[in-house]
């Protein structure tokens, strides 16, 4: 059991060198202080086709959900899990169609410092999550914008707002 | 009851689909950037050496292997660790060169490559060459220098996924930077 373990965590690693890698490769591609925001932008519609791509095999016999909510912690829990490894820490809601979504031991800020120089570039690391989790939304029938913050201390704490936009 | 377990299941397939529908993403944004498949593979297999040389490191802490003493033995671990470590499947090892120094892994399945299919107009493209990269950037770590390559591959009509790897020559330990 513990060797299955090694090999999951291993699935882990690979996926963080490639987020990582491609961060990197978009960051060149744009260069200059100014592009910060076309670098999210690539990295963000990358989750985002990937968010929908995963939805698309996962919930092909799933009944479908009962309400918005149910979808939010659908995500929270199932897809959090499949994708991180854990759950969502936290959810809030003002049941007025803003979720707040905390992980707080996301793993892809890992790679990133813990030094306040570092802040800059968080955004970066966080906007393939936010396309992955408006993906998923959209597949299932939930379009939205996605935001995140972190805070560094404690480190690699996320959050992530959800909001709905009701067409 | 047996919807737990195909959520168990479907959460274990989603995981591994994570990866392979990034590397997607990647090369469809690559197709994008690039203005011919050379340029997309190049800039994969930089990619790729890129992942090696950190990989290397997280390999060697996982699976506690020590040192290679031939380049038998280093395929072996290649196959029958490595890959089956990161990417879940076994490739076989074949086709060794009378002298030793080269030999294929076969793939009976690509991970990378599950739903894909080129679109016409990138026959040139070699879809995982991302893989060549890691190997590659991996082993140099390893102080050695390899050539690897795709013969064969799925995606362009051949029967299975062939990587050809190629032993160069060992690379000397980097001596400590003196002053220049």
């Amino acid at each position: 059991l513990q060797f299955l373990n090694w090999l999951e965590m291993a699935d882990e690693a690979l996926f963080q060198f490639l987020h990582s890698e491609i961060i990197q490769y978009v960051n060149s591609a744009e260069p200059g202080e100014s592009e910060n925001g076309r670098c999210v932008s690539k990295l963000e519609n990358m989750g985002f086709r990937v968010g929908q791509g995963l939805i698309e095999r996962f919930t092909k016999d799933t009944p479908r959900f009962k309400d918005e909510l149910d979808v939010m912690k659908f995500i929270c829990k199932d897809f959090w899990t499949s994708v991180f490894k854990k759950q969502i820490d936290n959810l809030r809601t003002n049941h007025q169609g803003i979720y707040v979504l905390q992980d707080n031991k996301f793993h892809l800020l890992t790679q990133l410092s813990a030094g306040k120089q570092y802040l800059e570039h968080a955004p970066k690391f966080l906007a393939f999550t936010c396309g992955l989790v408006r993906g998923a939304l959209s597949n299932l029938g939930v379009k939205s914008i996605v935001t995140a913050e972190v805070s560094v201390m404690p480190a690699c704490k996320e959050q992530i707002l959800c909001k709905n936009i009701k067409s | 009851m047996s919807r737990q377990s195909n959520r168990a299941t479907d959460s274990k397939k989603m995981n591994s689909e994570l990866f392979t529908l990034t590397y997607g993403a990647l090369v469809t944004q690559l197709c994008k950037d690039y203005e011919n498949d050379e340029e997309v593979n190049k800039q994969l297999d930089k990619m790729g050496y890129n992942i090696g040389v950190r990989l290397i490191e997280d390999f060697l802490a996982r699976s506690s292997v020590g040192r290679c003493h031939d380049f038998r033995e280093t395929a072996d671990v290649i196959a029958k660790v490595a890959f089956k470590m990161y990417l879940g499947i076994t490739p076989s090892v074949t086709n060794w060169s009378p002298a030793g120094d080269e030999f294929s892994l076969i793939l009976e399945s690509n991970p990378l490559v599950d739903f894909v299919e080129l679109p016409d107009n990138h026959s040139n493209l070699v879809y995982s060459s991302l893989l060549c990269g890691v190997l590659r950037g991996a082993l140099e770590m390893v102080q050695m220098a390899v050539d690897v390559r795709f013969a064969q591959d799925t995606l362009r009509g051949d029967n299975v996924t062939e990587i050809r790897m190629k032993f160069i020559k060992r690379i000397e330990e980097n001596l400590p930077v003196g002053d220049e």
